[in-house]
């Protein structure tokens, strides 16, 4: 009987360390898919970040290189120069692509670099017990934003997706969501178009995920998906907000 | 007959799956699994209404689920 849907091959059979509901496996699982569905999985090298998923070299059953806080990018540009014909990606939530290594990844996408970024955005420090991040909203309440985050000290949340989309050298950024099945279905096609960005040598593409983080929002993970499609999609809008692939057929 | 699996020691009972099944066929399991958590369980006799959809298993973040048609 042909099974209609299993663990893919792209993982491995290692038990997750994420809390229960965090959709960190749902995008492992993407990515594991979308690299299974290329033929890519002998020649993926991952780059895994420091934060939630700093154990994501022990999940996906290919390469995986472990970068220092913030330098994924930088790690993964040396990968792909060395080894040209891999299928280099990144794996980053939001304190490491848009606070400490958002130098790497403007410099990496302004060069252009032939690699794919999977960002994982939830709005807070997940692993270091729930602080403002970049991405933290205005007025959300955090430890380290108790009355909520005031934008007169605190600043604003960065769009990184847009503010990626100007640079000349991203060829494909996309913001998707994993609220719904719809949405897991759309993120899944997102992560393959980035890939496929890639494997074309198009140029730099990063698909980036809103995301929940129930533990340190304090919410259900049910209450997490209502609060992520009532504050967090307003403020990030879903969609395509660059695509040179279109501009090169 | 369409058969959802649920790898019960790997689940840790978030629940996503629940909320999303159009049959409203997953509940949480009286047992304690090994982690200690309720993991996700369709009760006997309702295997039958699932439709083999995948929505509980594309919303699983462990990956927890096997369906087959």
């Amino acid at each position: 009987m042909p099974i209609t849907f299993t663990k893919p091959r792209g993982l491995t059979d290692a038990p997750t360390h994420y809390c229960p509901g965090c959709t960190h496996g749902i995008v492992h699982r993407l990515v594991a898919e979308v690299l299974e569905e290329l033929g890519v999985l002998d020649k993926a090298i991952g780059v895994a970040p420091v934060g939630c998923s700093v154990l994501a070299f022990e999940y996906f059953a290919c390469d995986v290189f472990e970068a220092a806080h913030g330098r994924a990018p930088a790690v993964a540009t040396g990968v792909k120069r060395a080894k040209p014909d891999s299928v280099v990606f990144t794996y980053q939530g939001d304190g490491d692509l848009a606070a400490i290594g958002t130098a790497e990844i403007v410099h990496a996408a302004t060069r252009g670099e032939k690699i794919t970024t999977v960002f994982v955005n939830n709005a807070i420090y997940g692993m270091t017990g729930g602080q403002m991040a970049p991405t933290t909203l205005p007025g959300q309440v955090t430890e380290t934003s108790p009355y909520g985050r005031d934008t007169n000290i605190a600043g604003f949340p960065i769009r990184v997706s847009e503010m990626i989309s100007t640079l000349d050298g991203a060829a494909y950024v996309e913001r998707v969501s994993v609220d719904s099945v719809k949405n897991v279905l759309k993120a899944k096609m997102a992560i393959k178009r980035a890939f496929e960005c890639q494997i074309e040598g198009i140029g730099f593409s990063l698909v980036e995920v809103l995301s929940i983080c129930p533990t340190n929002w304090g919410l259900s993970p049910q209450e997490s998906m209502d609060w992520l499609r009532d504050h967090m999609l307003p403020y990030y809008p879903l969609g395509v907000k660059k695509d040179k692939t279109k501009e090169s057929e | 007959m369409a058969q959802v699996t649920f790898r019960e020691d790997i689940c840790k009972g978030c629940g996503l799956c629940i909320d999303v099944c159009p049959k409203h066929i997953i509940q949480f399991s009286e047992r304690l699994n090994t982690k200690g958590y309720h993991s996700a369980t369709v009760p006997d006799g309702d295997m039958e209404k699932c439709i083999a959809c995948t929505f509980c298993a594309m919303m699983c973040p462990d990956v927890a689920i096997e369906v087959v048609p």
